[in-house]
C-alpha cells in the first residue's frame, strides 16, 4: 500500500508552502503556460536564455502542493544549465516519477528531485509532479499556445 | 420488492416524517461491501455517479441471459419482449417524471446527448443572427458548451444570469436578461458545483410570459427529489440514469410533445424513419424519431430497476433523508477549522463543496482516498463556478441514500487528517 509519508515528504511540503523563485521574470525571453484540465492547476514558467544557457528561470501560478513544488524545484535544478541538460533532466525525471522500481543510478542524476520518487505510487499524481516540465519544454521551444497535460 | 423498501416507516409528533432504513438500503449495494485501501469504502462522490444496488445490477444481467433481442424489428419471440421490455419502461419514465404522454421520453445516452440533442435541433432551427440564449452561471459545462457551440454557429449571443456569494441565482437578473430577442433558456435545477436548488418552475413561469421555451438540467435533481414536469411546465427536462443507481450510457430527454413534433430529427439511421427511397425518407413518430440505431436496450432495462428501485424506496423519503443529512454534515464540516463551505444556498440538495486553508483539493483528495473515502476533487467540469469565487478547485462530497453519519464523521476525521500532514 502506498505511503503518505513517501509522496508529501517534508522537502516537498516545504517547497509548496515557500515556493523558490515564484515570481515574474522581467527580463524573461521565452515563457510559456501550462494547463492541467482536470484539476485546474496553471503555472506559467519564464526564462532567460542567452546562448544555450538558461540564465535565469522562474515561475508562477497555482496548483497542488505536489506541482508546485515541483515547479519549485524543477526551477532550482535548471538555472545555469544548458537547453539540452535541461531537456534530460526531464527526460530522466518523468521516467523516475512513472517507474517503480528506482535504482540508485537514477536518483543520483536527479539529485535533490530525487524527493518525487513516492508519486510513481500515485499514478494520479504524475501529471501534477510533470506539469512545470512539460511547460518548461514548451518555453524551450518557444509555443504560443499553453500547454495541457491531457 | 426490496428489503429497504419494506422497511418501518415510523410517524413522530403530528408532522409524518418518513424514515427510510439506511442499513437496509446498504446491504442491497454490493460495493458498499468491499474495503478500499485496507478501509470500509466511504464512497462520497455521487454527484459524479452513484453505485448500484443489486436490483439493477440482476435486472441487466437477467436480459442479456433471457431476452436479448433487437427491439423493434423481430417478429419472433426474444425481440417482442424485449421490445415490450424497453417501452415498457418509457411508460415508468413518464410517470416517474409526471410527463404527459409516453412519446415525450426520448432515450439517450445522458444528460450531455439530451442538451445536445435540444441544442442541434430545437436550437439550429429557431436561434438566429442576433438572438440570445440565457443560461446562469452556475452550469455544468454541459449545459454551456452545447449552447456556445450553436451561438457560434449561429453568430448569436450566450448571455449569463449571475449568481450571489451563497451560490444563488439572482432572480431578477435571470428576469431582466429574458429579452425579446431570447430564444430559449437553458438552466439547472440543482448545481453539481454547489448545490443550490433553482426555483425551476418560477423560472419558467418568468420565460413563458414571454414566449421563451426553457430546458431544465436535472442531472442532479432527479437523483434527490420528486420532479414533475408538468408542474414546473418546462419544454425539456433532462437526466442520466447512472446518477440515479442505473447504469452508465443512458439518459432521458423530456420534451413537450408539440416542441418535439416540430423538431427536426437529431440523428439519421435505423428505426427514426417510416419510409426510405434514395429519394426522400419520411422520419418515424414520436419517440422513435429521435431514436436512431439500437439504443442501449440493456441500459433501457436497467434504468427502469432504478426508477422502481427509488420509487419503491420513496422519492419523498429519499430526499427528507439527505436533507438531513446534508444538514449533519454541513454543521460536522464547517466545525473543521480551516474549512469554508463553497455553496451556502437557503435551498440546496446533495453536494458540499468546500475549502481547507490554502490546501489544494487535489491533496485533500489524495488523503483522503487513503482513508477509503471517495470525494471529488477540482472544477467540477464547472470552471466558470470556480472563476464567480475565485478559487482554482473545490473538494466535493455529494450524498445519496446509502450514505450514514459515520460516512460523515469519516469524512470529517479525514479533513483533520488533511490537516496534520499538510497543515
Amino acid at each position: 500500500m502506498p505511503e503518505l509519508r513517501d509522496l508529501y515528504q517534508e522537502v516537498i511540503l516545504e517547497h509548496s508552502k515557500a515556493p523558490r523563485n515564484f515570481k515574474k521574470l522581467p527580463n524573461a525571453n521565452h515563457h510559456a503556460e501550462g494547463f492541467n484540465p482536470l484539476c485546474g492547476d496553471r503555472f506559467t514558467v519564464y526564462l532567460d536564455v542567452e546562448g544555450d544557457t538558461v540564465r535565469d528561470i522562474a515561475f508562477q501560478g497555482s496548483g497542488c502542493a505536489i506541482s508546485k513544488a515541483s515547479a519549485s524545484m524543477m526551477t532550482q535544478s535548471i538555472k545555469g544549465k544548458t537547453l539540452a541538460e535541461a531537456e534530460r533532466l526531464f527526460e530522466n525525471f518523468h521516467k523516475f516519477v512513472t517507474t517503480q522500481d528506482h535504482h540508485d543510478a537514477d536518483s543520483a542524476e536527479l539529485g535533490k528531485l530525487a524527493v518525487f520518487s513516492g508519486v510513481a505510487e500515485f499514478p494520479a499524481r504524475v501529471k501534477c509532479a510533470t506539469l512545470a516540465w512539460h511547460t518548461l519544454q514548451a518555453a524551450i521551444e518557444g509555443k504560443q499556445d499553453s500547454v495541457s497535460t491531457e | 420488492m426490496t428489503p429497504a423498501a419494506k422497511a418501518g416507516y415510523a410517524q413522530q409528533g403530528a408532522s409524518p416524517r418518513i424514515e427510510l432504513d439506511v442499513q437496509a438500503i446498504r446491504a442491497e449495494f454490493p460495493i458498499l461491501q468491499r474495503t478500499v485501501r485496507g478501509k470500509p469504502l466511504v464512497y462520497l462522490d455521487n454527484a459524479a455517479t452513484s453505485q448500484k444496488p443489486r436490483f439493477v445490477l440482476d435486472a441487466i444481467a437477467r436480459y442479456y441471459e433471457d431476452e436479448n433481442a433487437n427491439i423493434h424489428r423481430g417478429v419472433h419471440y426474444l425481440s417482442e419482449r424485449a421490445t415490450a421490455d424497453y417501452e415498457n419502461v418509457r411508460g415508468r419514465v413518464q410517470h416517474f417524471l409526471g410527463a404527459a404522454k409516453p412519446a415525450e421520453i426520448i432515450f439517450v445516452r445522458g444528460t450531455t446527448e439530451a442538451i445536445n440533442l435540444v441544442a442541434q435541433t430545437y436550437g439550429r432551427t429557431h436561434v438566429g443572427p442576433g438572438d440570445e440564449v440565457l443560461i446562469t452561471a452556475m452550469e455544468h459545462h454541459s449545459n454551456i458548451v452545447p449552447w456556445q457551440m450553436l451561438c457560434a454557429e449561429k453568430n448569436a449571443k450566450l448571455r449569463v444570469a449571475p449568481i450571489n456569494d451563497r451560490g444563488e441565482l439572482l432572480l431578477d437578473e435571470f428576469e431582466n436578461l429574458l429579452g425579446p430577442r431570447t430564444k430559449i433558456a437553458a438552466f439547472t435545477h440543482v448545481s453539481n458545483a454547489l448545490g443550490s436548488i433553482n426555483p425551476v418552475k418560477r423560472m419558467t413561469e418568468m420565460a413563458h410570459r414571454r414566449k421563451i421555451p426553457v430546458l431544465v438540467d436535472g442531472a442532479q435533481a432527479v437523483p434527490h427529489m420528486s420532479v414533475d414536469v408538468q408542474a414546473i411546465d418546462c419544454d425539456f427536462y433532462a437526466f442520466s440514469g447512472h446518477k440515479v443507481y442505473g447504469p452508465t450510457g443512458i439518459g432521458v430527454l423530456y420534451g413537450k410533445a408539440e416542441l418535439l413534433d416540430a423538431m427536426p430529427p437529431y440523428q439519421g439511421g435505423g428505426d427514426m424513419i417510416s419510409s426510405v427511397t434514395f429519394e426522400k425518407t419520411t422520419y418515424n413518430k414520436l419517440p422513435y424519431k429521435f431514436e436512431a440505431g439500437t439504443p442501449d436496450i440493456a441500459g433501457v432495462i436497467g434504468l427502469g430497476a432504478a426508477i422502481d428501485y427509488v420509487t419503491d424506496v420513496g422519492m419523498d423519503a429519499i430526499e427528507a433523508y439527505e436533507h438531513e443529512l446534508l444538514g449533519y454534515a454541513t454543521e460536522k464540516l464547517s466545525a473543521v477549522p480551516g474549512v469554508r463551505l463553497i455553496g451556502t444556498a437557503a435551498q440546496k440538495a446533495g453536494v458540499l463543496s468546500f475549502v481547507l486553508n490554502d490546501i489544494h483539493p487535489h491533496d485533500i483528495g489524495t488523503i483522503l482516498d487513503q482513508e477509503g473515502i471517495a470525494i471529488r476533487t477540482g472544477h467540477h467540469c464547472s470552471q466558470p463556478v470556480m472563476d464567480r469565487f475565485d478559487i482554482p478547485a473545490t473538494a466535493r462530497a455529494s450524498l445519496a441514500i446509502y450514505n450514514t453519519r459515520e460516512d460523515i464523521d469519516a469524512l470529517a476525521r479525514g479533513v483533520e487528517r488533511v490537516r496534520e500532514v499538510l497543515g
